[in-house]
């Protein structure tokens, strides 16, 4: 049971991290800020400078 | 494990392995099940990864567990962060993972399944996976720098250029072929399109909720989004049968490629947050849900496989692209075997994630392993369709001719029975008027697909269902890769032009955003429309000079991995990169050959212009004869160009191995790391 919790909880993490909430999480921790809309754009305009960047495989 | 019981269950594995890939290489005349695949596929992977990888990574690399990586020395929070080793796993394999490994297999079938099975399976264990491991592991150990940043510092100014024009010409060619794809995808489709048109307002809707709603949700807001696709498919069956509806998203492909080009330049120039995130999130819960559900179809109904392992178009003369099975199938298949385009990924984000260096060879090694079964999965796919079918759809007009009756006739001379009757019911199942000429691989890939899912959940009724969820599948992701690629390659051009005026370099100047996104779109729009308008397809064209750009990337990726394992005084074990690099020369310089000067003017680029020379005159005759020297133009550039690195590497070896030279790597110094002691 202890085995499919840690399972589980990886999947969840790794889908986090995926779909950038854990990146979103990371910024609030950063800034010190609750997550808000005004916060989501900042953390959107600081992400988009370097996610743009990023290659997507063919 | 203790010793005994290892070799007991290697040895069981080796054996089994070895009984599949017989079975695959030499069964003929029957049908062979598609599990035969899965388990020579299972096989070869695990003993890849337990045995090949482990001896690259002890003896060559000498992966060092105590050696702080930049993601734990650099630590930012945002780009350099320690992560767990399987959430950067499934990270690397999510940016991996885009169309190439589903729509190389589909065309290569044409040979038969085997070669494409073979070459998936030897090119992945001994070639694509190795690349990615080597290039992650170098790049951890030079503070996660990109490719192009250590060809310059490992092989010289040289290397550095080219594989920057590599990168560049390989992005214009490939989001030039993959809007083909969507456009041959979506022709003549108004179920299609109306599914795809309607992503735009559900990306929308979902980027307004990101934003006013429940900020940062991006995984509740994705699932919602999919639930919207579903209903989006299901949508588009009723507009397909409505004569009114249906007409007005019923496009031809000059219209289709056109809208595409405007989208491609909207993508590049936009602010991405409201349209464009949202899409790509969308794109990619999608693609891994869809990529887990063929699996589980193929492995839960093991079809059979129909189409033959080797058909008579081995001899260069197939309809979906003309060219010998060498070099041609080993450019053809690039994403599933092995990729240069990987190179970059795995010396871009993922090695500012990596926690631990012993973690690369599960990474790196491991999710092209992954990439690789998505490839066996297409290439299942596009085999358990019978052939005549297969043909019938992927083989252009100007091969077998418009009208269904000769073209049915036209495929069943060639020994792949198929009448009008089979391919109108065909296109009736899956909702659309004709499956004549749909070239690109996507609609095959999509029957194939159809074909499992249909007979895994839901029967013959949903087979419509599942067609387009499979076309939407494939256009959403493709559409996801034009969007990032265009900016992608406008932020090289920008980077680039800013040492010649620094303001063009200012990812922020609006003259350069609109001026820089034109030039890239219009680049890839040339090639696109030169596709749209090709007699034979496009593909026949284009497909074969991407396989050929992406493999010189591999080249230059493998010149890079070998002048660093020479400098690293491991020559005798060079051969791991080396014996790779040398079979991409010889597959890409043959291949590029015979795209410039073959005889044949299916297969030469020269060849065909001076057949349409000296034929009639039409409209379109200058345009056709220049678009082929421009191809043959580009395929000599980067022949070219990786002579180049070839000669600047073979110097640095020579000099190194002669002793002129001193061996001296351009790593990051050591720094012991701390994380061993914060977790022991």
């Amino acid at each position: 049971m202890k085995r499919i919790n840690a399972g589980w909880c990886i999947v969840i993490a790794t889908l986090r991290e995926i779909f950038d909430e854990a990146a979103y999480a990371r910024f609030l921790q950063r800034a010190g800020i609750v997550s808000s809309s005004e916060a989501y754009a900042a953390f959107r305009r600081e992400f988009e400078e370097g996610k743009v960047r990023r290659p997507k495989c063919c | 494990m203790n010793k005994t019981l290892a070799i007991l269950v290697w040895g069981t594995v080796a054996a089994v392995g070895a009984v599949a890939v017989a079975t695959v290489a030499v069964h003929r005349g029957e049908p062979i099940n598609a599990l035969w695949l899965v388990v020579a596929a299972t096989c070869c992977y695990a003993l890849g990864y337990r045995f090949y990888s482990k001896f690259i990574a002890a003896n060559i690399l000498a992966l060092d567990g105590l050696r702080a990586t930049p993601a734990e020395r650099l630590e930012n929070g945002r780009d350099f962060l320690v992560t767990n080793k399987w959430v950067v796993f499934g990270h690397h394999f999510a940016a991996i993972a885009g169309p190439g490994p589903l729509v190389g297999p589909v065309l290569a079938a044409q040979f038969g399944y085997l070669p494409g099975t073979m070459w998936v399976l030897a090119g992945a264990v001994f070639a694509g996976c190795v690349q990615d491991f080597v290039i992650l592991l170098f790049s951890v150990r030079r503070d996660g720098k990109s490719l192009t940043e250590m060809a310059k510092d490992e092989i010289g100014r040289v290397g550095g250029f080219v594989a920057y024009v590599a990168v560049i010409a390989i992005l214009i060619i490939l989001l030039g072929v993959a809007a083909l794809i969507v456009v041959n995808a979506l022709k003549s489709s108004p179920w299609g399109t109306f599914t795809i048109a309607m992503t735009m307002p559900i990306a929308l809707l979902m980027g307004v909720y990101l934003r006013r709603i429940r900020p940062g949700k991006v995984l509740e807001v994705s699932a919602l989004g999919f639930v919207l696709v579903l209903a989006a498919i299901w949508g588009g069956q009723y507009v397909s049968q409505n004569a009114e509806l249906a007409r007005l998203f019923t496009f031809s492909a000059s219209t289709l490629a056109i809208l595409i080009i405007v989208y491609g330049f909207a993508a590049s120039a936009l602010p991405v947050w409201l349209l464009l995130a949202p899409r790509d999130y969308l794109s990619t819960f999608v693609k891994l849900g869809t990529i887990a559900l063929l699996g589980v179809g193929i492995v839960a109904l093991h079809p059979t496989l129909h189409m033959p392992a080797l058909t008579r178009f081995v001899d260069g003369t197939g309809p979906v692209f003309a060219g010998k099975i060498f070099p041609f199938a080993f450019i053809t298949i690039a994403c599933g075997a092995i990729s240069g385009f990987h190179a970059l990924i795995s010396s871009g984000t993922t090695p500012k994630l990596i926690a631990r260096e012993t973690e690369t060879r599960m990474v790196g090694y491991g999710a092209m392993m992954c990439e690789s079964a998505v490839a066996v999965m297409a290439i299942i796919a596009a085999c358990v369709m019978q052939p005549g079918i297969y043909f019938a759809i992927n083989s252009p007009a100007g091969i077998v001719g418009q009208a269904p009756a000769a073209a049915a006739a036209t495929i069943s001379s060639w020994g792949f029975p198929v009448t009008a009757a089979d391919m109108q019911a065909l296109a009736h199942a899956v909702g659309e008027q004709t499956l004549y000429n749909r070239t690109g691989g996507a609609p095959a890939f999509a029957v194939g697909m159809a074909s499992i899912f249909s007979h895994s959940l839901g029967g013959e009724a949903l087979m419509a269902l599942w067609y387009h969820f499979a076309l939407m599948f494939e256009a959403l992701f493709i559409l996801t890769v034009l969007d990032a690629g265009t900016r992608v390659a406008r932020f090289m051009l920008q980077d680039a032009l800013g040492h010649v005026y620094r303001p063009l370099g200012r990812t922020s100047w609006y003259p350069s955003i609109l001026g820089t996104s034109a030039l890239i779109v219009s680049a890839w729009g040339y090639f696109l429309w030169q596709g749209v308008k090709d007699p034979l397809g496009g593909i026949n064209s284009l497909w074969p000079l991407f396989g050929i750009a992406n493999q010189l990337l591999a080249t230059v990726a493998l010149c890079v991995a070998t002048t660093i394992i020479i400098k690293m005084h491991r020559a005798k074990y060079a051969a791991v990169t080396l014996a790779p690099l040398a079979w991409l020369v010889a597959v890409t310089f043959t291949a590029s050959g015979h795209k410039m000067f073959d005889p044949n003017p299916r297969v030469g680029f020269l060849a065909q212009a001076k057949v349409l020379a000296a034929g009639p005159v039409t409209g379109a005759t200058a345009r056709l004869i220049f678009n082929n020297r421009l191809d043959a133009a580009v395929t000599a550039m980067l022949v070219v160009m990786v002579t180049l690195v070839l000669v600047e590497s073979g110097r640095q070896w020579w000099g190194i191995l002669s002793g002129v030279k001193e061996a001296r790597v351009k790593e990051s110094p050591f720094v012991r790391t701390r994380l061993v002691e914060e977790q022991g």
